[in-house]
């Protein structure tokens, strides 16, 4: 490939390919994100491959063939699209794909068993864009994921790719700062801070060096967005960090990527090559004497390097240890130079805002969060996977219309926010809208956007102590509260879940959470409270159950329940007794078993074999 | 250095690694973590090696060694079985799974099983969260893992 080396030659490219395009071809899309490539995803790619030409029909000539990134809805991957026809095929197996190209790709028929049956209300829907999961969504972040191949810059060039970078490069970078300040765009990796101000705030500092950085070391558990979107649309990270690299100027960029996404950095790569080989990248880019490259960086496992003076420290190959929050890294940032850092979803929404215009993107969302916002919708939750709405949307709308109400019939109880810096949300305070101002106000926040349903058999004194568990490990162990504090509360907590809370523990821990919120040193550990601080406010009853009565609500702590079986349920098939590694469950064929419970370990294999519902923990 | 297992390492490879990048401390992560595909830990070798070359104080770069957790100091087993601890796993009973494995592999998290066919982790999140609980071998994922097939799973793996 030449490079393009002008805005009349990218056109020219467009065009050119769009015209080679056959129109309204009957096409197969499948999902290759991470879910479905662990469901089987490449044998039935496999499968499309052979099928089409064991029929004597060509790929590309009779039938599109193309793989993509994530749909988002993992749960009942693999997926498999049909275009034009906008029909969606749920868990498709490599014994299904005869059958689908005969009946929907050679004729115009569904195959009823692979569509979309809601849980519900047992209705079946065949389009994609009328299944509940899509019907409410709002693509904007996830714009060209599970439509474009991510492997193809043609692909994204034919879905407007780069337009944005040209329009962007005709403007004046003060021009293009107001714009994004203009669309109201807000970080979108936790912190909320406009990213428009921030663009401001480093171009402002005198210095001949500046750079952009991408933190893509996704880490809040329960948050897998920026994944996607590396995976699936890797190109418009990179479009929307030359734009900002052009608007802020600077010459390099760095993405920092989690070391457990291997596919993400494959992903980069390739693009990277592609945009280099084009043009897009490197000296001049587009010829208009713009100088921009980016080098990918893969993280190493440790969480507080999604912290952002942290992250910069690991860029430069040292121990990621944050540093204290007043110096800023717009002005001294990676190398101690002005730099800009922000988050995967971020970058990738530059490019459309720089082509559709700010207003455009700030007619969605609220007064203070504009545009829309990718959430990892999991937990206890029928539907579950990414989805991208508008800010505002309310938390019971996501979990009942989109995520289509919980799991099993069980009652709702609370959602959590905001990864291990976040915080729980009850049932009745659930119509409130999900922005960044709304959530910090009820004790939690946006994060990256994760949202963990949790239901009535979920403890909430068992998801604190998961979290700070959690933080006591990422911890960097620089600060004093947060290296002391944590195992601190890690123990009390510990000690409430076991049996041996006692009258002044929720004080105590209250306590603490203060201590962590004013005296740490970085964003980690100052906002490490908010598990405790949250569930303690909106589930005080579920703290002294344990403490005073000993026993836990949900079924949960396990030094708290005992298992056994009912007698009126139990069918005698010994399944159960099979299985115990203890050994401790007896009864004849046919008759109710007993566990004997002086030998229970309280493992629940019974309970997970069980097919009869027989196993009770109270 | 303390609780490293001395074993004979392919010197050449190390320098091949070494060569491989830009002589630059930026790179120093991405070296050890090359180290931590190729040898499936990260040698003593390899580190006074790699602080030679890039003129950097090998207490540097062991520092780096215990900050990160995706490398390791001491070998590994043949296959790395990761247990999935992120929330929405945690919801969907993945400590009852991590403990069915360590009771049937008779090994403790964050360590090789005597044969040295497993090394058991617990991550935090490994992103796959509308599958859980997952369990990641080696680079094979497998979602809605359920405690008593999970020994399935891993059975797969000699």
């Amino acid at each position: 490939m030449k490079a393009i080396t002008s805005f009349e030659q990218l056109e020219g490219y467009r065009e050119k390919i769009k015209a080679s395009q056959k129109k309204d071809l009957p096409s197969v899309l499948i999902c290759f994100g991470t879910g479905c490539q662990a469901n089987g995803a490449v044998a039935v790619a496999d499968a499309f491959q052979e099928e089409i030409v064991k029929k004597g029909l060509k790929v590309g000539v009779n039938i599109g063939l193309k793989t993509t990134g994530c749909h988002g809805y993992c749960e009942n991957g693999p997926l498999v699209v049909l275009r034009p026809k906008d029909v969606l095929y749920l868990k498709v197996k490599p014994k299904d794909v005869p059958e689908i190209v005969e009946k929907s790709l050679q004729n115009d028929t569904i195959v009823e068993r692979l569509i979309y049956k809601d849980v519900n209300t047992k209705e079946t829907i065949a389009a994609y864009h009328e299944i509940p999961f899509y019907k409410y969504q709002k693509r904007i972040a996830l714009r060209n994921i599970g439509n474009v191949d991510p492997k193809s810059i043609d692909d994204y060039i034919l879905s407007d790719g780069y337009k944005g970078l040209a329009k962007a490069l005709t403007m004046k970078p003060d021009d293009i700062i107001a714009e994004v300040e203009k669309s109201g765009l807000r970080g979108r990796g936790g912190g909320g801070f406009p990213a428009g101000t921030k663009w401001r705030s480093c171009r402002a500092v005198d210095s001949d060096v500046r750079y952009v950085m991408c933190n893509g070391d996704e880490g809040d558990p329960g948050a897998f967005m920026d994944r996607s979107i590396m995976e699936g649309d890797p190109h418009s990270v990179i479009e929307g960090m030359i734009i900002g690299g052009y608007a802020v100027g600077a010459k390099q960029g760095y993405i920092y990527v989690r070391d457990e996404y291997p596919l993400a950095v494959k992903n980069l790569q390739a693009a990277l090559a592609d945009a280099r080989a084009f043009g897009f990248l490197g000296k001049s880019v587009l010829g208009t004497g713009f100088d921009f490259d980016i080098k990918i960086s893969r993280g190493g496992g440790a969480f507080v390097c999604g912290e952002s003076s942290a992250l910069m420290r690991s860029l430069e190959g040292k121990v990621g240890e944050p540093r204290a929050k007043y110096i800023r890294s717009v002005e001294k940032g990676l190398y101690d130079k002005p730099s800009v850092l922000n988050n995967v979803e971020t970058w990738g929404n530059i490019p459309v805002i720089m082509q559709n215009g700010a207003e455009w993107y700030a007619s969605f969302g609220t007064k203070g969060s504009k545009g829309t916002k990718v959430f990892s919708l999991v937990g206890k939750v029928n539907n579950t996977g990414l989805v991208e709405v508008p800010m505002g949307i309310t938390v019971r709308e996501l979990v009942e219309k989109i995520g289509g109400g919980i799991l099993g019939g069980k009652k709702f109880k609370a959602v959590q926010t905001g990864g291990p810096s976040g915080g729980c949300i009850p049932e009745a305070e659930s119509d409130l809208p999900v922005d960044f101002d709304s959530l910090t106000a009820a004790g939690s926040m946006m994060g990256s956007g994760g949202i963990i349903v949790m239901d009535e058999n979920t403890c909430m004194v068992d998801v604190a102590k998961y979290f700070i568990g959690f933080l006591v490990e990422e911890s960097c162990g620089k600060c004093t509260p947060c290296r002391d504090g944590l195992p601190r509360m890690h123990k009390i907590l510990s000690d409430i879940t076991e049996g041996n809370g006692k009258e002044g523990d929720i004080a105590t821990l209250e306590e603490l959470c203060d201590v962590l919120t004013y005296a740490a040193l970085c964003g980690l550990g100052s906002s490490a409270a908010n598990p405790v601080h949250s569930t303690i406010r909106y589930f005080r009853e579920e703290y002294e159950a344990h403490i005073r009565d000993k026993k836990c609500p949900a079924g949960v702590c396990k030094s708290l329940i005992t298992y056994s079986i009912d007698a009126s349920k139990c069918t005698g098939c010994t399944l159960c007794s099979k299985k115990c590694p203890q050994g401790c469950i007896t009864g004849e064929r046919k008759q109710a078993h007993v566990i004997d419970k002086s030998k229970c370990i309280k493992c629940g294999v019974c309970k997970d074999v069980c097919n009869f519902d027989a196993v009770r923990i109270e | 250095m303390a609780g490293q297992v001395r074993k004979k390492v392919d010197t050449k490879q190390i320098d091949k690694i070494i060569k491989s990048y830009d002589k630059s401390e930026e790179s120093l992560l991405a070296i050890l973590q090359d180290f931590q595909r190729s040898f499936q830990y990260v040698p003593e070798e390899g580190m006074k090696r790699l602080s030679k070359y890039m003129g950097v104080p090998e207490s540097k770069i062991y520092a780096m060694g215990t900050f990160y957790k995706a490398l390791s100091l001491t070998p590994r087993g043949r296959h790395t079985c990761k247990v999935c601890m992120g929330t929405a796993c945690h919801l969907k009973g993945a400590g009852q799974i991590l403990e069915t494995i360590e009771r049937e592999l008779k090994v403790k998290r964050n360590s090789t099983t005597e044969d040295q066919r497993f090394t058991v982790e617990s991550v935090n999140c490994v992103g796959a969260c509308a599958m859980a609980p997952v369990v990641v071998v080696d680079e094979d994922y497998s979602g809605h893992v359920r405690q008593s097939k999970v020994m399935d799973i891993l059975d797969k793996y000699k």
